[in-house]
């Protein structure tokens, strides 16, 4: 029996500019098991990103359904959207969007402060998340005394913490050296195969894509089709 | 507010230079603000420390100063025999009548002439203020052409020292004694024996009539009494009362003056903070993209901004008030309208003042730094992100 986490049903969006409507998905169709990775690739403009901000809840669309775990996000308000995204989604982006003023500790906590969790509750949470990214010896330094690789650690590190349902990883490579990007793929397959959690991954890269269960292809707002 | 104090802190903290100029800036106006209500604060201190709780100032109906006033020695022997004053242990009653004029003196150093009181006083007049104490000489002797002078008045005019002479009235007038007032307004003033100086002055009359009361609850039926004698065409009020009332056009002054300055600066201070605080928006769009994106709603980010500039604007008042402080160590001298004398006295800070500073730093904080956090509560998530 399949377990769709995600489904999507005739999805549009379309932005207004001027007077003028600017399609940039239409009638996207497309169904995300849960535990699935699945990469979205197509070209620039394509509407990979767009579907991933609305996925994520980032961003509403303005036509079709979208569900996640069987609620219509759409209907949701905006300050019920931020509770649904700090409890469902994590979060991956190409430039780490770490807070610079923050420590590596700091920053994996920040969406802990949205919980109710006790000062010790997530301490033991946060460090048992560094050590998963091999970086507790490391909590105590800014972003700019870490590489590249290791802002992003500690980026999976906060998009893990809360132990989301979806990650969301916009681009987490397109930053990286290729062994930087190697290591953050193979993590990123550790948490689907072993945490089973469910993986939607924006890349250009054919290569970072191959990481993935499934790869699902966009051009012009359209969905072309998907392959394994 | 859910996003930490350390991340509002550090933000601060990473743009040195800017926090530091905006907060000087705030700083600036703050120390000015401190400064005119420590000025305030000095006058009104010095006025009413001028007044003794139970003592009553009696003066002419229909006049403001003692040197308008006019008393005659009969009012005042009515004055006198009233039971409500009190007697002291050789069960004389405790009040004194005394005169006020004016005469000019040069300031040491300079060629303008100043106003200075010469209080003439009895005995009495001495013992009913007790904060009055003699710091150096000898008091006036009585029928003597002798002064004691207010320790603002010593060494600030030409002759006002111990052994010099001054020239008024047709006699020389030899200086005894320096006295301390407690930080009141006879520290500006001289006094002499009440009796030689109305004769040097040829008046009749006296300026006003302090007496002490005999119970602290005496002052109404003394009222009551002075009104129901016709002969008695006199204002009596409490000496505290009197004094304050003295100072009230100067404080008026000295509060228009100064928040026409504080509000003028203060636009100043508040482009300065609403410019940081935008500048500080703009450097970190991606920054609230990405809270806005981890589930922080709007009203934590505008928390979180409203709450640096707030801290910018503590800052700026902290910085104010330090410097401010070193006020305190002035002693400012200046005309006092209403008894067109010299008057001097000190910045005072107190509590209240202190309050009323912080509080007028970061209410610049929160004006200036509206509606940059408005702006920054109200970016779209993906429009932030975009800026990565």
């Amino acid at each position: 029996m399949s377990d769709t986490l995600v489904e999507i049903k005739n999805l549009a969006k379309s932005y207004t500019r001027g007077d003028q409507d600017v399609p940039v998905l239409r009638d996207i169709t497309l169904n995300i098991e849960r535990g699935d990775f699945i990469s979205l690739m197509g070209p620039s403009g394509s509407g990979k990103s767009t579907l991933l901000n609305l996925i994520a809840g980032i961003d509403k669309p303005t036509g079709g359904i979208l569900r996640i775990d069987g609620e219509d996000i759409s209907k949701l308000s905006e300050g019920e959207l931020a509770d649904w995204r700090a409890s469902n989604i994590g979060f991956i982006f190409q430039f780490y969007n770490l807070m610079p003023v923050l420590t590596a500790y700091e920053n994996v906590e920040l969406p802990l402060l949205l919980t109710n969790l006790s000062r010790s509750e997530r301490r033991e949470r946060i460090e048992m998340t560094l050590n998963m990214v091999g970086l507790s010896d490391r909590m105590d330094h800014y972003p700019n005394e870490l590489s590249g690789g290791q802002q992003q650690r500690v980026a999976i590190a906060r998009a893990i913490v809360t132990d989301p349902t979806i990650l969301v990883c916009d681009e987490p490579t397109g930053d990286l050296d290729k062994q930087s990007a190697s290591d953050v793929l193979n993590m990123l397959k550790e948490l689907n195969s072993t945490l089973g959690k469910t993986i939607i991954m924006v890349t250009h890269d054919a290569h970072a894509a191959e990481a993935a269960r499934r790869i699902v292809v966009l051009e012009k707002g359209e969905l072309l089709g998907e392959g394994v | 507010m859910k996003i930490p104090f350390s991340y509002i802190f550090r933000n601060l903290w990473t743009r040195k230079l800017t926090t530091t100029l905006t907060a000087a800036g705030m700083g600036l106006v703050v120390f000015v603000f401190a400064a005119v209500l420590m000025m305030d604060a000095g006058l009104k201190k010095t006025m009413v420390g001028t007044g003794t709780l139970d003592n009553v100032l009696a003066i002419r109906t229909g006049v403001e100063t003692e040197i308008q006033s006019s008393i005659t020695r009969d009012q005042a022997g009515l004055l006198e025999a009233m039971p409500q004053v009190a007697r002291s242990k050789a069960g004389e009653p405790m009040i004194s009548k005394e005169t006020l004029v004016l005469i000019s003196l040069i300031k040491s150093g300079q060629e303008k002439g100043s106003n200075v009181v010469v209080r003439g006083v009895s005995p009495m007049g001495i013992a009913l203020r007790p904060q009055v104490t003699l710091v150096q000489g000898r008091m006036f002797r009585s029928g003597a052409s002798e002064l004691v002078v207010g320790r603002n008045i010593n060494g600030q005019f030409d002759g006002a020292e111990i052994g010099q002479t001054l020239r008024f009235a047709q006699r020389e007038w030899t200086i005894v004694g320096v006295f301390d007032g407690g930080g009141s307004a006879f520290d500006s003033e001289m006094w002499g024996d009440v009796e030689q100086l109305m004769q040097a002055f040829r008046r009749l009359n006296y300026s006003s009539v302090i007496l002490k009361l005999a119970q602290a609850e005496s002052f109404d039926p003394l009222l009551k009494e002075i009104a129901a004698d016709v002969r008695l065409t006199i204002d009596a009020k409490r000496e505290q009362i009197f004094y304050e009332d003295q100072s009230r056009a100067l404080s008026l002054f000295i509060s228009i003056l100064g928040n026409v300055l504080t509000v003028i600066f203060s636009i100043g201070a508040i482009i300065g903070a609403a410019i940081t605080m935008y500048s500080s928006v703009a450097m970190r769009t991606a920054e609230i993209g990405t809270l806005r994106a981890l589930g922080f709603r709007r009203p934590s980010i505008l928390a979180a901004f409203l709450g640096e500039s707030l801290l910018l604007g503590l800052v700026g008042g902290l910085a104010g008030l330090f410097f401010a402080t070193f006020l305190q160590a002035i002693t400012i001298s200046t005309l006092n309208f209403q008894s067109f004398s010299q008057l001097a006295f000190s910045f005072t800070l107190t509590p209240k003042i202190v309050a009323q500073t912080l509080l007028f730093s970061m209410l610049m904080g929160f004006v200036g730094g509206f509606l940059p956090a408005l702006r920054a509560a109200r970016m779209k998530i993906v429009d932030s992100l975009r800026a990565a």
